[in-house]
């Protein structure tokens, strides 16, 4: 915190707002049927994905999971086009044919996501590889920070893509993720050991363990890695980031009375929400602004959607092979 | 399209071919690059990757870990970031590893994602065949790719149409699986010394003839050239049709020959359930719904034995077809309650069987 400047501040403070405003007008919308498709919601991990994202470069990309629509706000995707993507519309980043598993915008970095856990992963390694094959001597390559949840980590295909990864010294980021859940099953029922740092050290890779939830551990974290991560003497990184999932895990509503649920430790992150901890640390003046650029934001998003047209029927055609 | 010119082009093996062919595209662009387990030891993938290593270099061409299922992942990663990777199976049975990858993010993400991302992927696979390998070492699993859209898939059964094709399918901006057969490796044609490109979606006619059509897949494109030889013995006159092109079908050429035929037998080098040859009689049928000269088509379809393949001997010669018993079925098709012995009608043998001991 000594080292971010207000200015800082209000970006982040913004970045996250955006993040969970969006989330919250997807809950609003919902329920009258114009999103047609499911939706896996970030409130209570934004403030991962915005750090995450703090140090990259516009050219670097990032790779997510169809838990998407933080990490792709975060990179800079375009708002609009998520929007009516999320309607099923022509102008959505997709053409509709994606919907809200496998947003993408290429111009900002955002890579496509996917909707089968695990299989982003090794696609972004192939990135990654290229990258370093593309870039010219002495330049520095583009980087990629792939980031998947701690359920992904247990599919083979991502610890064979680690290896590779470290062993032709790619330039990555291996980003997980780590809010204890895949869907409802907790991590004490899928970890034989808990501590995934040591397994990854064990590849070679460099790891980083921020289990705060504070925004500046993820950012100082962040800033190191990237450095790191992209000269190519180095191996790739590993990150491990402990956060928390606040609705279930398709859909819009809360589940706290399921039995997986712990209430002690739902309310313990709730009290940590990063973007309240932002808030404070701004002039409400400050802090007003951004609430209000946002709401602009958000507001003009929906709208795009909803006049954007839907695709025509022959729509269904295109693109099934490249020309 | 080049044509052959027993002038200027001169014998080269399949193998030969398809190393000659990556060479070729690897100096032509330097996207291009080969890599998968084992391709640049010493084998050099039965040859077919011969020299790509000393030529370019470990950063074109490189053995992987055991991690196809991740490796394919880096292949269409790679392809969409702009390069143009060739991954090698020496098995085409390995390639069940890379079902995921393949099926739920090549075949679909130019289409998922509206044309934003195109993967320009070439997978190389080779059907193993005899000499006992085996169940596992043996399959041709084309038509599970065959059923996925967004997928193109290809089998050469020479070496002209190996390198030629190959150039198209490294060029073409879709995944596209290469199915190689073993038994074809050794097995030579005319090759133009300069790089030419097939186009792919095309059969060809091997053999032209009046009474049959005969279309073959693979290796069993030889067999069906075979059959063909003892028919003409018998005075039987089969149109011998090399496929090709198996995803997207040329259906043109089969349905112009049939129209003339009106007799339609496939042979493929796979299973029949849900193989190309129900997708290939079922659309010739659909486009001839009244039949030819008033008649119905007469179909008729063979392929592996509906069992894995054994390793002995004895076995595996009754698990695949071969140029008398595709004979004996269209003989049979032509000529109903005849019957011949086909061992007293002088064969040709089948010199790439008989003599393949490996390497495998």
């Amino acid at each position: 915190m000594k080292n971010y400047s207000a200015d800082v501040i209000k970006k982040l403070h913004k970045s996250t707002l955006l993040i969970r405003k969006v989330e919250e007008r997807i809950i609003d919308v919902y329920n009258t049927d114009v999103i047609k498709s499911p939706v896996h919601l970030s409130i209570g991990q934004e403030s991962v994905a915005v750090a995450a994202c703090e140090f990259l470069n516009k050219e670097d990309i990032i790779s997510n999971t169809y838990r998407c629509h933080a990490t792709y706000l975060a990179k800079g995707g375009d708002l609009n086009e998520m929007m009516a993507e999320l309607y099923g519309k022509a102008d959505g980043c997709a053409g509709g044919k994606g919907g809200s598993m496998h947003l993408i915008d290429m111009e900002n970095g955002v890579f496509g996501a996917s909707a089968i856990v695990g299989t982003t992963i090794p696609v972004s390694t192939g990135y990654a590889l290229a990258f370093k094959r593309q870039a010219h001597k002495g330049q520095q390559p583009r980087l990629m920070l792939t980031m998947f949840g701690d359920g992904a980590t247990e599919e083979g295909c991502v610890n064979e893509s680690i290896n590779f990864s470290s062993i032709h010294k790619l330039p990555q980021i291996f980003f997980c993720e780590n809010n204890h859940l895949a869907i409802h099953t907790p991590i004490e029922k899928r970890w034989a050991t808990d501590d995934i740092c040591k397994r990854m050290e064990s590849y070679g890779l460099k790891t980083y363990r921020v289990t705060s939830g504070d925004i500046f551990d993820i950012l100082e974290v962040m800033k190191e890695a990237v450095v790191f991560a992209r000269d190519p003497k180095n191996p790739p990184v590993f990150i491990e980031c402990f956060t928390y999932r606040w609705k279930e895990h398709v859909g819009i509503t809360e589940d706290l009375n399921e039995e997986y649920r712990d209430l002690k430790v739902h309310n313990s992150w709730k009290e940590n929400d990063q973007l309240k901890k932002l808030a404070s640390m701004l002039d409400e003046k400050d802090v007003n602004q951004n609430h209000q650029e946002v709401d602009e934001l958000v507001d003009r998003a929906v709208e795009y959607a909803i006049n954007s047209p839907f695709p025509k029927d022959e729509e269904l055609y295109s693109y099934v092979y490249a020309k | 399209m080049f044509t052959q010119n027993k002038e200027t082009d001169r014998l080269l093996k399949y193998s030969s071919s398809i190393a000659e062919c990556c060479a070729q595209e690897m100096e032509r662009d330097e996207n291009v690059f080969v890599f998968g387990l084992d391709v640049d030891d010493h084998k050099e993938i039965q040859g077919s990757t011969r020299g790509l290593l000393k030529k370019f270099g470990k950063d074109r061409c490189f053995t992987t870990p055991l991690s196809e299922d991740g490796m394919t992942g880096v292949a269409i990663g790679a392809a969409m970031a702009g390069m143009r990777p060739i991954h090698v199976h020496i098995r085409m049975d390995f390639i069940t590893l890379c079902v995921n990858q393949l099926v739920n993010i090549a075949a679909k993400a130019h289409y998922m994602y509206n044309g934003v991302l195109t993967v320009p992927l070439v997978i190389r696979t080779i059907v193993g065949r005899s000499w006992g390998q085996g169940a596992q070492h043996s399959q041709a699993l084309h038509s599970m790719f065959m059923h996925v859209p967004g997928i193109k898939v290809v089998a050469p059964s020479n070496a002209y149409d190996a390198k030629g094709l190959l150039s198209a399918a490294i060029r073409d901006n879709n995944p596209v699986i290469f199915m190689e057969h073993r038994l074809l490796y050794n097995t030579e044609a005319y090759v133009p010394v300069e790089n030419y490109v097939c186009e792919l979606g095309k059969g060809r006619i091997m053999f032209e003839g009046n009474d049959i059509t005969v279309v073959g897949i693979s290796h069993m494109v030889l067999e069906s050239m075979r059959a063909k030889k003892y028919l003409e013995q018998v005075d039987n006159s089969a149109e011998v049709i090399d496929h090709i092109s198996l995803r997207p079908l040329d259906l043109e050429l089969i349905k112009k020959s049939v129209e003339k035929t009106g007799k339609l037998l496939v042979v493929d080098n796979g299973w029949l359930a849900c193989g190309a040859t129900s997708e290939i009689i079922t659309r010739v049928i659909e486009e001839l719904p009244n039949g030819v000269n008033g008649k119905p088509i007469l179909v008729k379809r063979m392929g592996f034995a509906d069992t894995p393949c054994p390793t002995t001997r004895c076995l595996e010669d009754l698990f695949y077809p071969n140029g008398k018993t595709i004979a004996d079925v269209a003989y049979k098709m032509l000529n109903p309650g005849d019957k011949i012995n086909w061992d007293s009608i002088s064969k040709e043998s089948a010199l790439e069987i008989d003599e393949f001991k490996g390497p495998f």
